[in-house]
């Protein structure tokens, strides 16, 4: 029997890593921005102050970027609240994690420290680790060019004697030449156009405009430098400027990024490249897939294409990708698999997030057909009718659910700011945050947590052990090297 | 004009499970079969004020209806079911009456025929012009009672207020989170679950276009307060019968059920203004349909909707909408058309209405009505006894 204090201490954990599956702190179709980080913001510090250390494990558990950065700035501004015995395992959950973000988030995380004011001798180190780990130092320099600096200044950096970097940054680019090639183009794209297609992309956009260069020159002379977010990017730019769209091989991106892609497309486009949104769709997910190497058997996913799945307009049809994404995902990761939209869909690449939420009806086709996995990917509030598929889930699990039955799981993709958590649909069916599609697997292995199945001791143990992992695999939230 | 008295319905249309959003309950209503021969369009006026001649030309004296119009409405009809050709923006976007200054639009007529199959109406303020209209020439015998002012111009000037839909709280946020389904043509706007307007129109996709306009119409003083008031809707809830659930097939009738609930739940909470008696008004006929407004046999203390509909003759209801009268506007109605009954005749009046003749002097004053009474009459009436 848990105690009470154990009850609350699992309840409150879920909970908290469920929001950071979610919640970005951007604006949601139902809440505004505003509230999403205060309540966001409020749910980090309840976790830090009462459970610290698992405050810094949860790290490891999957949690999305926005997250792992919040988290990271608070634990390096509170060093001095951690018992000695564990600040060996944060500093290198810290470290792994900051390693494992995207360049751009870590810079965000190195200036909210400057903004903070965090200068402890821990932060300082770990700034210094990881601008010292950067596998290209002097590209990095150039392109966060602003974000370096800072860092450098606040984490008092010593540059070695030959390294330009300290030049380059410190003491006017303009002053001198550089032997290193990067540092001389930037100081070159000042005064000649050739040089500025050396330069990433996003340094040399300003300079081209600086320069006067027309748009369309520099679109097409900057090609081969853009990567692949950006060519994913520059699609509608492109097209605009040089009247043909960038190559990009659609396959290469990660489900949920291509569905949004996808879902961005007008109508009329989707149905005319179908076929090959299609099929690109479909080798996403089978790559996740054999990434993630999910093998589920006979599974049903239940679909909200209604209206809020349109998301905001800082998240636009956010929800919306994710389902398609899903769809995608699990088809290629299990034996059979079948969808069921809410409203008619006949091609999944021409979905629209349009009309009411009844999600009651597809459950129930999806429980009449007989899978063993049922995923209802929903932001959790339904109105046709209001309750249907609570009751209908309610209804099921007490009078209908057999031992062998199917599992039912909802993933919502939307971050709840009153209720600190991904809403639920019923208390009958564990709610677990959706963050990539690659995640499901991971989120279904936390959902036996979110029921309430499972205890606290192996709720901590899973922490733990995914904490080992994370750490020696240099911040893969999977474990994967 | 042509008047006549019915009952309001809902011919045509299915309700659907509410959706709220804090205090703010909107029922959908589902057009059972879709015919795409009357549409609605709205056209949009940029000035704030509109002032309507109500018959000569367009700014003549003579008298003229001023108020907050934000747009008009313009149908477009077919007479034999075929579907209505122009519809959209190119026909919305027309316009019609003529700016004065900046502020001022003057247009002719409430409503009024344009060019082929089309009318140009102004939503709501049709049927506030009817209720305002009520009784507008006051008394037709000189009692010495009356002001010479009252018996020289009538009531004139008569002036309600209302609230325009962006000032009632989380309406806006309502509309914006709405999901509008597929088949829908109307909604029921319920504030703390009182209703605020009913509104109809003939296709699915007038409906998409016009549902964000509901937040420019006018709507009761009432519900201005009940929305401040009641911030939270008691919660309703509509469970299937676990107990009486043995198979998948069980659960997909107790699922008919919860939604049969939720829509007899909403038609009970419309009930006391649909199932209302109404006095209508033709005031277009455009074969099959017509254009009518109504009031309600008023009743002091219940709910009173005027409103204006377009009915097609085999009674399906293909255009609707409707204001709640306040208490107040309730009242002032009443009394005008009592004291009409009674051919303004103050003692008669006070007899039908169980009062004395200084009370009913009083009520006329408190409810606005003073300027109508000779000042040494009121003021023997408000003085002490």
């Amino acid at each position: 029997m848990a105690t009470a204090a154990e009850r609350v201490t699992r309840e409150d954990l879920v909970m908290f890593i469920n929001a950071c599956f979610a919640c970005t702190g951007q604006r949601e179709f139902y809440a505004d921005a505003a509230g999403q980080q205060v309540s966001f913001a409020f749910l980090h510090d309840y976790i830090l102050g009462n459970y610290r250390l698992l405050y810094a494990r949860s790290l490891a558990a999957g949690i999305n970027q926005a997250s792992q950065a919040m988290a990271i700035v608070r634990l390096l501004a509170t060093g001095r609240d951690t018992p000695a015995e564990h600040r060996a395992e944060e500093g290198s959950l810290i470290a792994a994690a900051l390693l494992a973000l995207p360049v751009h988030r870590a810079h965000h995380v190195l200036a909210a420290l400057r903004a903070a004011r965090v200068n402890n001798r821990r932060a300082r180190a770990i700034v210094r680790e990881y601008l010292a780990s950067r596998r290209d130092p002097a590209f990095e320099a150039v392109k966060y060019r602003r974000s370096v600096r800072a860092a450098a200044a606040h984490a008092h950096l010593r540059f070695a004697k030959e390294d330009e970097r300290a030049r380059f940054l410190f003491r006017g680019w303009a002053d001198r030449r550089y032997e290193t090639p990067i540092f001389e183009a930037f100081r070159a794209a000042h005064f000649a156009d050739a040089a500025i297609y050396a330069l990433p992309f996003t340094v040399a956009e300003g300079l081209a405009a600086r320069r006067g260069v027309p748009r369309e020159v520099f679109l097409e002379r900057i090609a081969p430098r853009l990567t692949a977010g950006e060519r994913l990017r520059l699609q509608g730019a492109s097209e605009r400027a040089l009247g043909q769209r960038y190559g990009m091989d659609l396959a290469t991106a990660a489900p949920t990024r291509l569905a949004s892609y996808v879902l961005s497309l007008p109508l009329d486009e989707r149905r005319a490249r179908s076929a090959e949104l299609g099929s690109a769709l479909d080798r996403a997910g089978h790559r996740a897939a054999s990434r993630t190497g999910a093998r589920f058997g006979r599974v049903a996913a239940v679909l909200d294409a209604s209206y809020s799945a349109s998301g905001s307009s800082e998240k636009r049809r956010r929800p919306l990708a994710a389902a398609l994404a899903a769809s995608a995902f699990l088809r290629a990761a299990s034996r059979e698999y079948r969808a069921f939209w809410t409203g008619r869909v006949e091609d999944e690449i021409l979905v629209e997030a349009r009309g009411a939420t009844d999600l009651a009806t597809p459950i129930l086709d999806a429980l009449a057909w007989g899978a063993d996995l049922i995923a209802i990917v929903s932001d959790g509030y339904e109105n046709d009718p209001p309750g249907g598929a609570a009751e209908v889930l309610r209804v099921y699990q007490a009078r209908l659910a057999r031992p062998g039955g199917p599992f039912l799981v909802h993933l919502n993709p939307v971050f709840d700011a009153d209720g600190f958590a991904p809403r639920a649909l019923s208390p009958a069916t564990p709610t677990v945050g959706l963050r990539e599609t690659e995640d499901i697997p991971v989120m279904i292995g936390f959902a036996r947590f979110a029921s309430g199945a499972a205890s606290l001791a192996e709720l901590l143990g899973y922490l733990a052990s995914r904490a080992a992992r994370f750490v020696r695999s240099g911040g893969r939230a999977d474990g994967r090297t | 004009m042509k008047t006549s008295t019915r009952t309001l319905s809902l011919q045509g249309l299915d309700l659907a499970p509410p959706q709220t959003f804090g205090n703010v309950r909107l029922v959908p209503l589902l057009r059972r079969e879709v015919r795409a021969d009357l549409r609605l369009a709205r056209r949009r006026y940029d000035e704030p004020i509109g002032v309507v001649s109500r018959d000569g030309d367009l700014g003549a004296p003579g008298v003229a209806y001023a108020s907050f119009i934000p747009h008009g409405l313009v149908v477009s009809w077919s007479e034999d079911g075929a579907p209505a050709a122009s519809y959209g923006a190119s026909l919305a976007s027309g316009r019609d009456g003529a700016a004065a200054g900046r502020a001022v639009r003057l247009l002719h007529r409430m409503v009024k025929r344009e060019a082929g199959q089309r009318l140009r109406f102004l939503p709501l303020h049709l049927a506030m012009e009817g209720f305002l209209g009520l009784c507008f020439e006051g008394p037709g015998i000189a009692w010495s009672e009356y002001s010479r002012a009252a018996l020289k111009r009538g009531l004139d000037p008569r002036a309600e207020r209302s609230i325009r839909g962006a000032a009632l709280p989380g309406f806006e946020d309502a509309l914006r989170v709405f999901e509008i389904h597929e088949r829908q043509a109307g909604v029921l706007v319920f504030i703390a679950d009182a209703l605020a307007s009913a509104f109809v129109v003939p296709h699915p996709d007038d409906y998409r276009a016009l549902h964000r306009s509901l937040i420019e119409d006018f709507y009761g003083e009432l519900l201005h307060r009940y929305g401040y008031l009641y911030q939270e809707l008691p919660p309703a809830s509509a469970p299937i019968d676990a107990e009486a659930v043995r198979s998948l097939d069980d659960l997909r009738e107790g699922l008919g059920r919860v939604r049969r609930d939720w829509a007899d739940f909403a038609e009970l909470l419309a009930a006391d203004a649909l199932g209302r008696e109404v006095r209508t008004e033709t005031v277009y006929r455009m074969s099959p349909f017509r254009l009518e407004r109504f009031i309600p046999t008023l009743r002091l203390h219940e709910e009173n909707h005027i409103g204006e509909t377009i009915v097609r003759d085999d009674g399906t209801t293909e255009y609707l909408k409707t204001y709640r009268l306040s208490d107040a506007q309730a009242r002032r109605a009443h009394l005008l058309q009592q004291l009409s009954a009674n051919r303004w005749d103050l003692a008669a009046t006070a007899a039908a209405l169980a009062a004395s003749k200084e009370e009913l002097i009083r009520r006329l004053d408190n409810a606005g009505f003073g300027y109508l009474l000779e000042p040494d009459v009121l003021s023997a009436a408000r003085s002490p006894r």
